[in-house]
């Protein structure tokens, strides 16, 4: 087997290295933020409270990065660009930025203090459902390669809607953790929300092939 | 200048520095004020030096940095972001500040700040603040007991609680305009009277040697130190002496997150989160600072839980 036939059997690397580079540069691109707070937090740029303003800013971007890909067909169907192409790597940006949201609070914020983790979970409804939003990440970000959806048909983007779930837990998740009503998170919310129920009222409809994504 | 009352005792800043280097502190102000970055100073551009006296009351432990004192701070009058106070509050006008005393005092009256706090002497503090949130600093405040203002205007027998009231202005408080206001104006907070009496309790004017930045709610404000930050009200305006427990925000915004006693307590938890640690800001480590446990009313158990004796503290909290 030759090393490109390896590459392109191998959705690692492939997811790596990419094979269209517009894709190749969403993801470095949408990686650069988490670069940023990285090395701004480690050169004392981030302000009072830098672990703070990191856990928090890892994960906005996990529900900017889980909206985009959302966004992605009520786009093409009400008339805009179909960027379909790039919705793998959205999702799968999402999740990165949700595995490091998810470690800087268990490792920096908790210092793997297991007892408190798991005291959080239980008691903090605002973590029980920041964590509901990651665990339905796992299999979405598992299954986010062409021999998956291959291997599962249509069962595949059954498993995928799963995303709605996920994005609606992680803008519950943003407001539940703020004391006031500040705009941020409402917007967050209502920009789930409309996606949402963009896909109820298509469901609602009467169905041709044509509309169906 | 505003406040600047000075015992002959006293050290004064120009004995502390070097006098060229005091000196040129203000060239250092105006020069960058100049070049636009006043917003961005951890001073406010009419900080004056205040001398005070050290208070047996003081904590030693490692101070805060005056740029994180004065760049994070919870002042919803000028926005909720962090870092909105020290944006915006520059512009706030405090002088002339006046300061109604009302209710149940035998001498009532719209007292001019300086009349309000004259020759009373004044003491540095240094004092743990622990935010609701999690967080906590350690910050030098100048100030003077509470106590003292509160005798000068003489609190009737009747009087059991005293309520405190900020300042409205939307003109020069931004987070006091538009559609989206975090909390309704005015911010009141309130103490019951044996606490506003207790001699931890103050009302500042000062931090790190000078008058209080605008973001740490100059001109004068409360600082209680076994209670959650928020209790500690900003910009006082007015002073009313009641019979009755006050209207305080926080629980007027969320009465089942947040009461009227509010005193720090690591056994109490916020319904949503924790609070048996906290993160020390400014002490160093950046992304990889520890927290600390949270001590029962903030370290001053001692002097303060007698206030409390018999109360059951989860359901006063």
């Amino acid at each position: 087997m030759t090393a490109t036939r390896a590459r392109q059997r191998d959705p690692l690397s492939r997811l790596v290295l990419g094979v269209d580079p517009a894709r190749r540069a969403l993801y470095v691109l949408g990686m650069a933020p988490a670069v940023l707070y990285f090395s701004w937090g480690l050169t004392d740029q981030l302000g009072a409270d830098p672990q703070n303003v990191l856990e928090r800013a890892l994960g906005l971007w996990a529900l900017r990065f889980l909206i985009a890909g959302l966004a992605i067909t009520p786009l093409r169907q009400l008339g805009g660009p179909n960027l379909i192409r790039f919705r793998r790597a959205l999702g799968l940006l999402a999740f990165y930025y949700a595995t490091l949201h998810l470690s800087v609070y268990l490792l920096l914020d908790k210092g793997l203090d297991l007892s408190s983790i798991v005291a959080d979970i239980i008691k903090r409804p605002y973590i029980t459902v920041g964590m509901l939003a990651f665990a339905v990440l796992i299999p979405l970000a598992a299954t986010s390669n062409n021999t998956m959806i291959r291997r599962l048909g249509a069962r595949w983007r059954k498993l995928h809607r799963l995303a709605y779930l996920a994005a609606a837990a992680a803008a519950l998740h943003f407001i539940m953790l703020v004391k006031v009503w500040p705009l941020e998170p409402l917007i967050y919310a209502a920009l789930v929300a409309a996606l949402l129920m963009y896909r109820l009222a298509n469901s609602l409809r009467p169905r041709t092939r044509a509309v169906r994504p | 200048m505003l406040i600047r009352f000075r015992n002959s005792s006293d050290v004064v800043p120009s004995e502390i520095t070097d006098r060229a280097v005091y000196l040129r502190r203000r060239d250092f102000l105006a020069g960058t004020a100049a070049l636009g970055a006043a917003v961005a100073l951890p001073f406010n551009a009419v900080a004056s030096p205040l001398s005070a006296a050290k208070s047996p009351l003081s904590t030693d432990e490692t101070l805060t940095p005056l740029k994180d004192v004065t760049t994070y701070n919870n002042f919803y009058e000028f926005g909720t972001d962090k870092d909105d106070p020290a944006k915006y509050a520059h512009t706030l006008t405090t002088k002339p500040w006046k300061v109604k005393v009302d209710g149940l005092v035998d001498k009532p009256a719209d007292y001019d700040l300086d009349d309000l706090i004259k020759d009373i002497a004044l003491e540095e503090r240094i004092y743990r603040m622990r935010c609701v949130e999690g967080w906590s600093m350690v910050i030098p405040w100048i100030g003077v007991p509470l106590a003292s203002v509160l005798s000068r205007v003489s609190p009737q027998s009747s009087a059991k609680y005293v309520a405190f009231e900020t300042l409205v202005r939307p003109a020069e408080m931004p987070g006091q305009k538009g559609f989206f206001q975090a909390l309704p104006w005015p911010y009141v907070e309130g103490l019951r009277l044996d606490e506003a009496m207790h001699p931890l309790t103050i009302l500042a004017v000062g931090l790190y040697g000078e008058t209080l930045p605008n973001q740490n709610g100059a001109p004068i404000r409360l600082v209680v130190p076994w209670k959650y930050g928020f209790k500690s009200i900003k910009s006082i305006v007015r002073i009313s002496l009641t019979e009755k427990q006050p209207k305080t925000s926080w629980s007027l915004q969320n009465p089942r997150e947040y009461g009227f006693y509010s005193n720090v307590n690591p056994a109490v938890d916020h319904p949503r989160w924790s609070q048996a640690t906290e993160r020390r800001i400014g002490e160093g480590g950046g992304l990889f600072v520890k927290r600390r446990p949270t001590l029962p009313f903030n370290g001053y158990a001692e002097q303060v839980a007698g206030l409390y004796a018999g109360m059951d503290l989860k359901a006063n909290y």
